[in-house]
């Protein structure tokens, strides 16, 4: 396990340094950040003193090197557009975003699991057949048309909840919540759905994929053949074996909840991260891109590691390797 | 070749359900009438001169209030929806055609590579994907696109916003290729054939073109039916997110956005049209793919 | 007659149906009877397809999907059981029949400890509590012979050798008490040693325990060992049935001789083997006699039987794997697959090298082929270095003069491609042939001279059964025109009959054209039917070479006495006074 766990953390290591190259090199090459600061009719002295103050003047090592130190220290510059530090607005961000993906992985997990064993189990039921026609529609309906229509439905038809926003929030310190209020809650029902809808197909078709796999293995017909209740077999033996690759998913997919919450905050108007984000995307705000690059790689890294961890913890077969 | 009218047959020999030839059928209808787009829409979507803002957000024909002119209504310039849709998914195939061709052709060539050699080759092209893939399609391809526009100002013009979108899509979806053309051409150089042919000492290109890939091309078919469909909602998400194409030459992401604007004030028909000839595109692709994998890939069959 | 103990199982009539696409039906098994008393072994055998393996699913409740049990009866202990719905009468799967897989790696759960497995089905049958499981687990894992029973409990399935394995998988089966236990290729998956001790266990549980086992096998070998009673069967039905001794000594059913003949002896060299049917000889003998002329022409030189100085040399050859891992440090230990072997092949015989899996066998013809670098040595042919040390760059040509043939018929053969694409593949590659109209009526004199039609260029592997394949495969071997064909198990997946056939016609090959073979097989047998010469391997080494008659009627080396003693035989059949 030593060793799965010093690999994981060089090719972690790894992915932060091509992170932090990437941002550097957006933040250094990609428009002119003198340009971008300096008044429209700036003297090309008060150009070069700026050029200087900046540390562009330096070897590029030097500048990556300070770049990195800056990052380390908290520093993530300003933002062109807002003229405020990075750090704060993502920190402000922050919780929105994470609230929203907690509220999607919980749906997607809790519905997607249990709906995967049905198909696995009884393939040719009614249920499954249509779950399993749903689950098609679900991976062809992109996340921002499911948002419109739900838009659509139950905002502006309906009128029964908020279509954007995040309602009202408690500030508890440095985090916001919406989970204390009425309204909170009631705002974070349709983008944590539209959110969660994507993903709950892809585990629950993962999890049935598994399943019927493992169901078909030696060790489940042994289990047969020394008569244990169907039951006990699919419930307590197979799904044990079939939720393996799910951990690792599972990571994978809070990944790329944080991604698609890009989409989904677009639509409703979430004040998350991934609204920002695509803000600077068409402002050409380097600063707050670089920041968010480096910020969600961070993220990824973190969460990648502790699957593995998790993984190494419950497969006997990794968790030996250390001994 | 098969010809497209022979595709059903071969669909039915190999055994589809009739919800499969169905989905294939229309597949090959929708990609076929927007390839014809330029013949078959009323009027031409690009032409700036043939719309005129008094036409502009008028409800589809069948609607009260609509007008026989437009069919599906028209969108806030009052360009005629269903033409704009025909173009518009022209486009989206394209651009997902366009990236689904780059990421296989990468893909299986790296694929094949790594499969065959291993040892260090294989882990640099490895840990390359593996990185890649950490990050989800869409953040990476908004990340290529964003610097793509900030580096190139000409990049979100008509011209090169297609060649932007099919590199940020594909940069994603080439190691997933890479990934199963690996894994299946280890499997196929372990098989005696292909110790057979070393044996007799025919060249590495030659066991890899001729021996290899003809064995592992089902399963490349197979994910580049699955691929497709996740191009042409990558690029409608991009083209959504205003960072794909530009509102002078939609694709159909490019036509929701634009309606998104006019959800709230009731005028549904130009985000809803848009998004379901998107849906019903990607979904008929993904019911064939899905039914193609399940028959090609042995992994999934449940008979052992 | 005293009240007789009812037998543990009794098929009568079994008839089990595939109903086909189209409404059609295969029958796998067809009007199957046979009776198993306390203590009695069962052997049920057949080669593949014969319907031994649905008789066991059937007995043990797996009948897959759609399979169906159209008519007969199945006792259990006296009691009727329906088998399509896996338990009635009082009759529980698991409690009253044990079953026993194949393969050991498989058959248990990685994620749970061996305890969990083995009380897990306790506890459910008998009721037992937990304390109480663990108890009778504990003594179940001595009864079976696993040391140190207390810390295996808590080990997981990958903790345990394969043995190990089957010896839980066996407990596994027991541990409810069964009167009749299944046991489907109980050792196929395992090496010779590990098989004889599995067979001995199986052997003494039926004896002191008096459980009645259903061995379903295809190894006579195995069935001479350790069965009371056999039944033969066919195609789904039963062909011969007795005691052990009269069926293998003394078959009635022609099929039974047949396959029975064509078993390879391990205690005295035959010319030929004796095999059922037709042998496809067409035109063979004549393109055989072609090809000798032509294979004389290019060897230059006198007939290479009388030739005694050595076509092939291997000398002091290491070869290493290491675990490869591209950043620095990731690196693991080399092991080292073949530890400084020496052998040498004479020009026109046919040279054995044999071991159990994992001992190097493969990896030596790996590097003969060129398919594999050696690490240290070299491999000389004809005196020239061709691998390793001294090895020229351009070692083309030579090894036009070394081919290969291969274990798995059904992977030797790109399915992609048509036989005469792929038989032609050599002959244009090393330009033997100057037209393609040449090539095409070469690879046509190739197909019959391994006896099948011509016509067989035109269509793809997948047309073909396995001994067509493998004659196949050594038709392609044959068209670079070789010195040396190098067969790596060439039979070890094949049905004995026609292992029978093939190996009959690398023997009338080599005589009609004198070429030399280097034969690797884990079947002591197979290789005294066939082999000049014999090394024996253990671990990377070899341990001793000798001439087959001395190697296998005097061996020198412990390891080779104990692989001989260890080999199931027909020549030695339970129960039968040991012949002098």
């Amino acid at each position: 396990m030593l060793k799965v766990l010093i690999s994981r953390l060089g090719q972690a290591a790894l992915v932060m340094l091509v992170v932090s190259a990437v941002s550097f090199v957006m933040f250094r090459y990609v428009g002119d950040p003198v340009a971008t600061l300096s008044r429209e009719n700036a003297s090309v002295e008060e150009k070069a003193a700026l050029r200087r103050s900046l540390g562009l003047d330096q070897p590029l090592v030097v500048q990556y090197g300070r770049f990195l130190g800056r990052t380390l220290s908290g520093d993530l510059g300003i933002s062109y557009r807002n003229q405020r530090p990075v750090t704060q607005l993502i920190a402000e961000r922050l919780p929105a975003t994470l609230e929203l993906v907690l509220v999607a992985t919980i749906l997607s997990l809790s519905l997607g699991i249990p709906l995967g064993v049905l198909c696995a189990l009884k393939p040719h039921g009614v249920a499954a057949r249509l779950v399993q026609a749903l689950s098609l529609i679900g991976i062809s309906t992109p996340t921002f048309v499911t948002g419109i229509v739900l838009i659509l439905v139950f905002a502006v038809s309906l009128g029964w909840l908020p279509s954007f926003g995040r309602g009202q929030v408690v500030d508890l310190g440095w985090w916001s919540t919406g989970f204390l209020t009425v309204s909170g809650l009631k705002s974070l029902l349709l983008p944590g759905i539209t959110l969660a809808l994507y993903q709950l197909t892809l585990i629950m078709r993962l999890v049935r994929a598994e399943m019927i796999d493992v169901l078909s293995s030696d060790y489940i017909r042994f289990a047969r053949a020394r008569g244990l209740p169907t039951r006990y077999i699919h419930f307590r033996l197979a799904l044990r074996n079939a939720l393996m690759p799910v951990i690792t998913v599972t990571g994978l997919q809070i990944g790329s909840l944080i991604a698609f919450a890009i989409v989904t905050e677009t639509v409703f108007q979430w004040p998350g991260m991934g609204l920002l984000f695509i803000q600077a995307v068409s402002f050409v705000d380097i600063p707050v891109m670089a920041a968010y690059l480096l910020f969600v790689g961070l993220l990824f890294v973190l969460i990648n590691a502790v699957v593995d961890i998790l993984y190494a913890v419950v497969d006997p077969r990794l968790r030996a390797r250390s001994a | 070749m098969k010809t497209l009218a022979s595709t059903p047959g071969l669909f039915l020999r190999l055994g589809a359900p009739i919800s499969v030839i169905v989905a294939a059928i229309l597949a090959l209808l929708m990609v076929a009438c927007a390839l014809l787009a330029s013949l078959i829409a009323p009027y031409d979507p690009t032409d700036l001169a043939s719309f005129e803002l008094i036409n502009a957000e008028l409800p589809p024909a069948f609607a009260t209030d609509g007008d026989p002119r437009f069919l599906l209504g028209t969108d806030n310039q009052g360009r005629d929806l269903l033409s704009a849709m025909l173009y518009g998914a022209r486009v989206s195939i394209a651009i997902g055609g366009g990236a689904v061709l780059l990421a296989a052709t990468l893909g299986v060539t790296l694929g094949l590579l790594a499969g065959y050699y291993g040892g260090r080759i294989d882990a640099l092209i490895m840990r390359i994907g593996d990185v890649i893939l950490s990050f989800p399609t869409i953040l990476l391809a908004l990340l290529v696109s964003g610097i793509a526009r900030a580096i190139f100002p000409g990049a979100a013009t008509a011209e090169w916003a297609p060649l932007i979108l099919i590199c940020a899509i594909a940069i994603h979806e080439w190691v997933q290729y890479a990934r199963t053309v690996r894994a299946a051409t280890m499997v196929e150089t372990a098989k005696d054939y292909v110790r057979a042919a070393k044996v007799i000492g025919l060249p590495p290109r030659r066991i890899m073109l001729r021996h290899i890939l003809p064995n592992v091309m089902s399963s490349v078919l197979v994910i580049s039916t699955i691929n497709l469909a996740a191009a042409v909602l990558t690029e409608a998400t991009l083209s959504f997110l205003g960072v794909g194409m530009p509102p002078t030459y939609p694709s159909l992401g490019t036509l929701i956005r634009i309606g998104n604007e006019f959800v709230f004030s009731g005028i549904w028909w130009i985000a809803l049209f848009p998004a379901l000839a998107l849906v019903i595109l990607v979904l008929a692709v993904n019911i064939v793919g899905d039914w193609l994998r399940d028959r090609f890939n042995p992994k999934l069959r449940v008979k052992r | 007659m005293t009240a007789p103990t009812p037998p543990v199982l009794a098929i009568e009539g079994l008839r089990v149906d595939y109903p086909l696409a189209g409404g059609e039906v295969f029958t796998a098994v067809e009007n199957a009877s046979l009776v198993i008393r306390p203590g009695e072994i069962h052997a049920l055998v057949g080669e593949s397809g014969a319907g031994k393996t649905t008789i066991g699913n059937t007995v043990m409740g797996l009948l897959e999907k759609p399979g169906r049990i159209a008519a007969g009866a199945i006792n259990i202990d006296g009691r009727r059981f329906d088998a399509t719905r896996g338990s009635a009468a009082g009759i529980v799967l698991g409690r009253d029949v044990g079953a026993v897989f194949q393969d050991p790696m498989t058959s248990l759960n990685p994620l749970f400890t061996i305890e969990s497995q083995l009380t897990e089905a306790m506890r459910f049958h008998l009721g037992l509590g937990k304390a109480a499981a663990r108890a009778r687990a504990l003594e179940l894992l001595e009864s079976v012979g696993i040391p140190e029973p207390r810390r295996r409990l808590k080990a997981y399935p990958h903790q345990l050798s394969g043995g190990q394995r089957q010896r839980v998988v066996i407990a596994a089966a027991l541990s409810c008490n069964p009167r009749l236990v299944v046991a489907d290729e109980p050792t196929t998956a395992l090496d010779v040693s590990v098989q004889a001790q599995i067979l001995k266990l199986l052997r003494d549980l039926a004896d002191s325990r008096g459980i009645g086992i259903l061995l379903v096998t295809h190894n006579m070998g195995v069935v001479a060992q350790i069965a009371d009673r056999v039944t033969i069967m066919h195609r789904g039905k039963v062909v011969e049935t007795g005691t052990t001794e009269e069926v293998l000594r003394r078959p009635k059913a022609a099929y039974a001789r047949a396959l029975i003949g064509a078993v390879p002896r391990i205690d005295q060299r035959l010319d030929r083997f004796p095999v059922l049917g037709d042998e496809g000889k067409g035109r063979a003998e004549e393109a055989r006699a072609e090809l000798r002329a032509e294979l004389r022409a290019r060897a230059q030189g006198p007939d290479s039987r009388a030739d005694p100085s050595p076509i092939l040399s291997v000398e002091n050859l290491c070869v290493d794997y290491s675990a490869g891992g591209w950043l620095p440090g990731s690196r693991g230990r080399p092991f080292r697959a073949v530890d400084d072997v020496s052998f040498s092949v004479r020009s026109g015989e046919v040279f054995g090298l044999v071991g159990e899996s994992g001992c190097g066998k493969t990896t030596i013809a790996n590097v003969v082929s060129g398919l594999v670098r050696p690490s240290a040595g070299r491999v000389l042919y004809q005196g020239r270095s061709i691998a390793g040390d001294g090895a020229t760059r351009r070692v083309g040509p030579l090894r036009q003069a070394i081919q290969m043939i291969f274990q798995d018929p059904y992977s030797s053969l790109n399915g992609r491609m048509r036989i005469g694409s792929i038989l032609s593949e050599p002959i244009l590659f090393y330009r033997l042939a100057d037209t393609r109209a040449q090539a095409e009526s070469d690879v046509a004199r190739l197909i019959e001279a391994v006896g099948l039609e011509a016509e067989a260029a035109q269509r793809f592997p997948h047309a073909f059964s396995g001994g067509q394949r493998q004659r196949l495969s050594i038709a392609r071997a044959l068209g670079a025109r070789p010195r040396l064909i190098v067969c790596d198990e060439p039979t070890s997946s094949l049905d004995v009959s026609v292992q029978a056939q093939i190996l009959n016609l690398l023997k009338d090959l080599r005589d009609a054209t004198g070429l030399t073979l280097l034969l690797i097989s884990h079947d002591l047998a197979v290789v005294r039917q066939m082999c000049d010469r014999v090394a024996v391997m253990r671990q990377g080494q070899l341990l001793e070479q000798a001439d087959s008659e001395t190697l296998f009627d005097r061996p020198q080396h412990p390891y080779t006495r104990e692989l001989l003693s260890l080999v199931p035989t027909l020549d030695r059949i339970r129960g039968e006074p040991k012949a002098a």
